[in-house]
């Protein structure tokens, strides 16, 4: 098996706080994983650690090793701006610039130093149909990005993220703040984008996850308790805890 | 028990009390400014407005004291916004909390509160004589730079502060550098607010009398270089209100120079707020 990111022993500390344990996990290329548990089990902090956004709280420490394509992604080698431009990030809560559409899905082009017109604006138009989005804003790509409505913004911020052409789209509960067709359209989108990049998406959603991922992560208190294929977590968990979550007993 | 007051009579009467402290309020601004407009406007004519002062500002203009206004006006926010801003945005995005930003916070907050005639005495002390600048256009508007400095420091980092994080973090995830994401997504966030504070330190600037009085000089000719002595609006005005020159021409003047003042604020607050409204697709 091919894996685009193995985690392996990793420990997560804000100050004192003992946020994840001992966490292992091997993520499979081209494939959508999907991290589920309790709000506050580590399941955000797990995925700003594969993005390196834990870096910029000044409490942030780690032990254990984080690995993409067979590299340590904490080697002090490592240049985190590149980094993150292979491993995007969809936020919980649509976070568009206060910018135009376009200038939206040009700015990583542009902050990554391509400035030819032609280019950016065909890589501005294919990112945004990649998104599912271009037929609803391609009369008003000059319009703010703020009047769009929040499904059209979170689609937006996709587009912006698929721009840079990733390896990695990290999506933090991206649905979360989306009314149900808005969720739809992007679990659809979802499907479309994971045979060419590396999905990892956090869900509180137990169908969602069903719905889009083939792999499952249950995380509990900072803990993976059990992973594998979406179907046998779902239908045949081996763990006691990750029964009683997904069939609503606590959490 | 009887209460004396039922809540919702207390809530009509001091709903009726704020009312009527708005209302004084508008209605003192208004005294003000129509009572200097309307003693003002009978000596305002083209004449005026173009015209050489003759006769020590007895008769004649004050075109030169118009120039003499957007000249240091200009110099001082020249310097004060860079400077302002460059320290907000330190201040805001780069400093965290530590001796170095509360000492500069702390000295920003002083100088704002520094009467504007130790400004003067500064500005004489050290622009005009130290540096030996002598009475000019750059003395004055150096020393309304440092007064409108703190003003256009503290407006813009309050605005820096106020926009959303989330912004910074979605560029931060797109791999753009810190700097990237302040040049290009934090501080044209805060346009709006900068500007406003960019406007509040120029209101500072232009009708400052005291700061100038002893480092612009007081030439009634119009100022070409830089090193030229010049008579901005206010200080005309105070001479020739205090010399007893000429209490209708001093009148012209101020209500020249509460015009100009209105219609900058006027005209920057209606494009602040069309940027306002593009930038958030309203």
């Amino acid at each position: 098996m091919d894996y685009r990111i193995e985690v392996e022993k990793l420990n997560v500390y804000f100050d004192e706080l003992h946020i994840l344990k001992d966490v292992s996990l091997k993520i499979n290329k081209n494939m959508v994983t999907a991290l589920i548990g309790p709000s506050g089990c580590g399941k955000s902090t797990f995925i700003r650690t594969l993005n390196r956004m834990n870096d910029l709280i000044d409490t942030f420490r780690k032990e254990g090793k984080v690995l993409l394509d067979g590299e340590d992604i904490y080697d002090p080698k490592v240049d985190v701006v590149d980094l993150r431009k292979r491993v995007g990030m969809v936020f919980q809560k649509p976070n568009p610039f206060p910018k135009s559409i376009f200038d939206n899905v040009a700015y990583g082009l542009k902050v990554h130093g391509i400035k030819d017109k032609d280019i950016i604006e065909e890589k501005v138009e294919d990112s945004l149909k990649a998104a599912a989005l271009w037929d609803e804003v391609k009369d008003k790509l000059d319009k703010s990005a703020m009047g769009l409505s929040g499904g059209q913004q979170q689609r937006l911020c996709i587009a912006r993220t698929i721009a840079v052409e990733p390896e990695v789209i990290l999506m933090d509960e991206p649905c979360s703040a989306l009314d149900p067709i808005s969720t739809t359209k992007i679990e659809d989108l979802i499907h479309r984008l994971k045979k060419d990049y590396t999905i990892i998406i956090v869900t509180h959603n137990m169908q969602q996850a069903t719905r889009v991922s083939k792999y499952t992560a249950f995380f509990l208190n900072g803990e993976i308790i059990e992973s594998g294929p979406t179907d046998k977590i779902f239908i045949e968990p081996c763990d006691k805890r990750t029964e009683d979550y997904i069939t609503g007993r606590f959490g | 028990m009887q209460r004396v007051l039922s809540p919702k009579n207390a809530q009509k009467i001091m709903k009726a009390v704020f009312w009527i402290s708005g209302i004084i309020t508008i209605i003192i601004l208004l005294f003000i400014i129509g009572y200097v407009i309307l003693k003002g406007l009978p000596v305002i004519n083209l004449e005026f407005l173009l015209g050489e002062p003759i006769d020590s500002g007895r008769a004649g203009g004050i075109f030169p004291m118009i120039v003499s206004t957007a000249y240091v006006t200009l110099i001082a926010l020249l310097v004060a916004t860079p400077l302002g801003v460059g320290a907000a945005v330190y201040l805001a995005e780069y400093a965290g909390e530590g001796r170095l930003v509360a000492a500069i916070r702390f000295g920003a907050e002083t100088l704002s509160s520094i009467p504007s005639i130790i400004f003067g005495l500064f500005g004489l002390a050290f622009f005009v004589i130290y540096l030996d600048m002598g009475w000019s256009v750059l003395s004055g508007g150096l020393t309304l730079a440092l007064m409108a400095l703190p003003t256009i420091l503290a407006a813009s980092e309050v605005s820096i502060e106020s926009v959303n994080k989330s912004y910074s973090e979605g560029s931060l995830a797109l791999g753009a550098t810190k700097w990237q994401t302040v040049y290009k997504v934090v501080v044209p966030a805060a346009m709006p607010g900068i500007t406003t504070g960019v406007i509040l330190g120029m209101g500072r600037a232009i009708a400052e009398a005291a700061a100038i009085l002893y480092t612009v000089g007081a030439a009634l000719s119009i100022p070409i270089s830089l090193m030229d002595p010049a008579r901005p609006l206010p200080l005309h005005l105070y001479i020739l209100a205090t010399e007893g020159i000429s209490l209708d021409n001093a009148y012209g003047t101020a209500a020249v120079l509460v015009i100009i003042i209105l219609i900058i604020t006027v005209v920057t607050n209606t494009l602040v707020d069309r940027y306002t409204k593009k930038m958030m697709g309203r």
